[in-house]
């Protein structure tokens, strides 16, 4: 068996970001290699980088053992590389013979089709590898299973022998995801190259034969998935970086603040994301919840923040200080004394083309201390930022003009962060994923600012996939699994464990898988 | 202002618009002198015609203040990025309702409040005409552009219906004129300035309201939520904005803004409505708002510009088709637009 794909020190970089760093990893001919991480560990630019789609910032890609540099799809596509998105490329007007040709007709410009002979060909594929279509349906009239087997019959028909498979699972069944298993062993089998990046544990050990696992842009691991464990991957996936010891006084809790009780989210399709979903926060305690990402981390954001999208069902409880926050809109449950940080920051908590303290303002822009008159009141607003800028040590000269995006990543992290421990009158603080993209020495700050707000009896729901994170900050600790949580430790068992975080990561490395 | 980032894009900004009216000119320069035309003959003879005297001037005037209305009218629902091209529609119902509100008043009313009734009336019937689209927008997701296009044919079928068998005096193509309490009175009744131009003391109004929409967009907590929902309507959400209220609002204030456009044209000038009195002003509308990139204030700078040309191509039509300006019009907006995308192109 040779090597179908060899990455030689591949680095990635977006401006001062590294998505990918010095990666280096070899794919063997006639297997499936799964891709392994979290969300923003740096899998999609990778196999962006083999499909053409990105350049590498540094690096060597050799596919069969020649090296190669794509500047587009298109080149990689010739030289037998073929990717499956996790949102179908497929246009819905056309039939799946059409969509399967497209782009690759085999005739030229004014010549008739060849259908029939295409449409044998499809067939003939289809029933080699389980890819069971009707060619002459419309893709719009098809279910989400049978459009991914049109997106792998596209690859097959363009003889693509290096398969890429971008979350194919996301958006299947069980019993579709099952189907497709016996495909890629199938398609495997016939000397095919797959790589598969998810990041559902089961579906890794249940599929793959070898597993490579990212973190933070780099390779943490490669290793046959024979060899390997659910809670080792996990472990390995959210892992371990170095992190400042923290200060954590005792903590001293008081009365309940957040009261989540069975709560439910179905969405509007119907499936169940989040089910008998219970837990507490108390004021002046950190509750932390821990998890791999894709269990219900956003979608109970969105519930307990009133952005769960129309036609989303909640059922159960969700009470901040007895009155609830189900079906209330964000402004109100702001009023509330609720903030949220959210997971994806720059998306939904800045507006970029807004000034440094325009954004210091945002989401805080109806306070009345910040009004005078119909406007905004200048001088308070600038002390504010003042204030804000020296205690974050935001690197930013003038904040009045300077717009945010000229701000880099980190910094930009810092004012959102800032903003949202600054809140005056807060009785509950929802934070998400605080310290992801934020350079280390931030991170000690954010963490002491974080312990501190908590000291002066703020209730704080934190929901990181950093398992030190959790642990050195949490007061007590629900791991979620499949929409649950499924485990609890109580305030003495995490501050016992503490001590020993390696052990104490083992174990919750075990409940959240 | 010590951060170059911000002094780049706004004095790009500017340099564009600049560079965008010169090179249309210089097209036009061309275009003139294929014609066989002397092009400094037709400019100087443009210029003596409009600010070069004091009726040019009033005519300019009057046009432009129709413009920065029409200019509003587009600029601030394009500050939530929905593109109203319906200014047209809006204005010729503003423009009919002042009319009919004007005729029917009581003739005993006096001025101050007659003008006022007539003016909100035109202001209501924009803002009606504007927020239908609106509300197809937020309600069902209809896209804007279709919706205000097809919303300017309804309002000249719903006009012209109207005007020819319930309100047109018989054997016209007008309604009754307004009562003369409700005529805003022109400059030359009032100062002598601008002898027998239409410039009327509604141009008055245009820096009152420009300087309020400005105030507003980027001074108040609300044009601050209307700007972010713009820009980013899913942070909005987060920051707890009400996106649909904000475009709703944005859309009802340009028709409003169209309708004061109208009351210019109605109560300052004609006194009272006829078809296709609009000419098409609110489609130039466009023009002035993307020209000053729907910036409030710079709308004065590129309506002045646009009524220029517009009157000036009027005088010289004796010697060169007025169209050829109507082409530097097309022409600098065309540039602004590419201009800025490549200028985009280049950020990135």
């Amino acid at each position: 068996m040779g090597v179908a794909v060899r990455l030689c020190g591949i680095s990635k970089r977006f401006g001062t970001f590294a998505a990918n760093s010095n990666i280096s990893l070899s794919v063997e001919k006639g297997s499936i290699h799964a891709l392994v991480g979290e969300n923003g560990a740096g899998k999609s630019t990778l196999t962006k980088i083999i499909y053409g789609m990105i350049q590498q910032s540094e690096g060597e890609v050799y596919i069969q053992e020649k090296p190669v540099h794509f500047s587009s799809p298109r080149e990689a596509i010739d030289a037998g590389i073929g990717m499956v998105h996790q949102h179908f490329m497929l246009i819905p007007t056309l039939t799946a013979a059409e969509n399967i040709i497209l782009g690759d007709e085999h005739a030229r410009l004014l010549q008739h089709l060849p259908m029939k002979h295409l449409k044998n060909l499809i067939r003939k594929h289809a029933r080699e590898f389980g890819l069971a279509v009707d060619p002459d349906a419309t893709v719009e009239n098809l279910s989400v299973g049978e459009e991914q087997r049109v997106e792998i019959l596209k690859l097959l028909f363009r003889k693509a022998s290096i398969m890429i498979f971008d979350e194919p699972t996301a958006v299947l069944t069980p019993s579709e995801t099952e189907h497709l298993f016996t495909t890629l062993r199938t398609l495997r089998d016939k000397g095919n190259t797959i790589i598969l990046i998810t990041h559902k544990l089961d579906e890794v050990l249940s599929v793959a034969d070898t597993v490579s696992v990212m973190r933070k842009g780099k390779i943490t691991g490669t290793m046959p998935a024979k060899s390997v464990t659910k809670p080792e991957l996990a472990r390995m996936m959210v892992g371990r970086s170095v992190l400042f010891k923290v200060t954590n006084p005792p903590p001293n809790p008081g009365e309940t603040v957040l009261k989540v009780n069975n709560l439910g989210y179905c969405t509007r399709q119907g499936v169940e994301k989040l089910h008998n979903l219970s837990f507490k926060v108390r004021a002046g305690e950190i509750y932390g919840i821990a998890g791999v990402e894709g269990n219900g981390q956003s979608e109970l954001l969105q519930a307990l923040y009133g952005l769960a999208p129309a036609g989303t069902l909640l059922t159960g409880e969700a009470m901040l200080k007895g009155r609830s926050v189900l079906g209330k809109n964000p402004a109100e449950i702001t009023l509330m004394g609720v903030s949220l940080t959210p997971e994806n920051r720059l998306r939904h908590a800045v507006i970029l083309d807004y000034t440094v303290s325009e954004n210091l303002l945002f989401g805080r822009h109806r306070e009345p201390a910040f009004h005078r008159g119909a406007g905004f009141d200048n001088r308070t607003l600038n002390r504010y930022c003042e204030q804000i800028i020296a205690d974050y040590d935001i690197k930013c000269t003038s904040p009045s003009s300077q717009l945010l995006s000229s701000l880099s990543g980190g910094n930009q992290q810092k004012i959102v962060l800032a903003r949202e421990l600054n809140r005056p009158d807060i009785s509950l603080l929802i934070l998400a994923q605080p310290t992801r993209g934020v350079d280390i020495g931030a991170i000690e700050t954010i963490h002491n600012k974080i312990i501190e707000a908590r000291t002066k009896g703020v209730a704080i729901l934190l929901i990181s996939s950093e398992l030190e994170e959790i642990t050195a900050l949490s007061t007590r600790i629900g791991t979620l699994y499949k929409g649950s949580i499924v485990h609890e430790f109580s305030q003495e068992e995490v501050t016992l464990k503490r001590n020993s975080e390696d052990e104490f990561q083992k174990e919750i490395g075990l409940h959240i898988t | 202002m010590n951060n170059p980032l911000t002094m780049n894009r706004k004095t790009a900004q500017f340099l564009i618009a600049i560079l965008s009216i010169l090179s249309a000119l210089i097209v036009s320069t061309l275009i003139i002198f294929i014609a066989g035309r002397d092009p400094i003959m037709i400019f100087q003879k443009m210029f003596n015609a409009t600010l070069g005297s004091s009726y040019g001037t009033g005519q300019v005037v009057f046009r432009m203040t129709t413009l920065v209305f029409a200019g509003l009218a587009v600029a601030l629902p394009f500050q939530v990025k929905l593109f109203n091209i319906g200014a047209e529609g809006q204005l010729q119902m503003g423009a009919f309702a002042a009319a009919i509100t004007g005729a029917l008043l009581p003739a005993s009313l006096p001025s101050l409040s007659a003008i006022s009734i007539c003016i909100f009336s035109a202001m209501g019937a924009g803002a009606c005409w504007a927020l239908l689209a609106a509300l197809l927008k937020v309600r069902f997701g209809v896209n804007e552009v279709i919706a205000t296009i097809m919303l300017n044919f309804i309002a000249q079928g719903i006009t012209g219906y109207l005007l020819t068998y319930h309100f047109a005096i018989p054997s016209t193509v007008h309604t009754p004129p307004v009562i003369d309490a409700a005529i805003i009175p022109s400059f030359h009744s009032i100062t002598g300035m601008f002898p027998k131009s239409p410039a009327n003391l509604s141009t008055l109004l245009a820096p009152f309201v420009a300087l309020l929409l400005w105030f507003m967009l980027y001074k108040s907590r609300f044009g601050y939520e209307l700007r972010a929902t713009g820009l980013q309507p899913e942070a909005a959400r987060y920051g707890g904005i009400n996106a649909g209220m904000h475009r709703l609002t944005a859309m009802s204030i340009g028709g409003a803004a169209a309708g004061l456009g109208a009351a210019n044209i109605l109560l300052g000038y004609k006194h009272y409505y006829e078809a296709g009195m609009s000419s098409g002003i609110g489609f130039t509308g466009i023009a002035v708002a993307l020209l000053a990139g729907a910036h409030p204030l710079w709308i004065f700078f590129s309506a002045l510009f646009f009524s220029i040309l517009e009157y000036g191509g009027l005088t010289v039509n004796a010697y060169i088709p007025k169209d050829i300006f109507m082409m530097i019009e097309a022409i600098t907006i065309l540039l602004v637009i590419s201009f800025n995308a490549l200028g985009k192109r280049i950020h990135q």
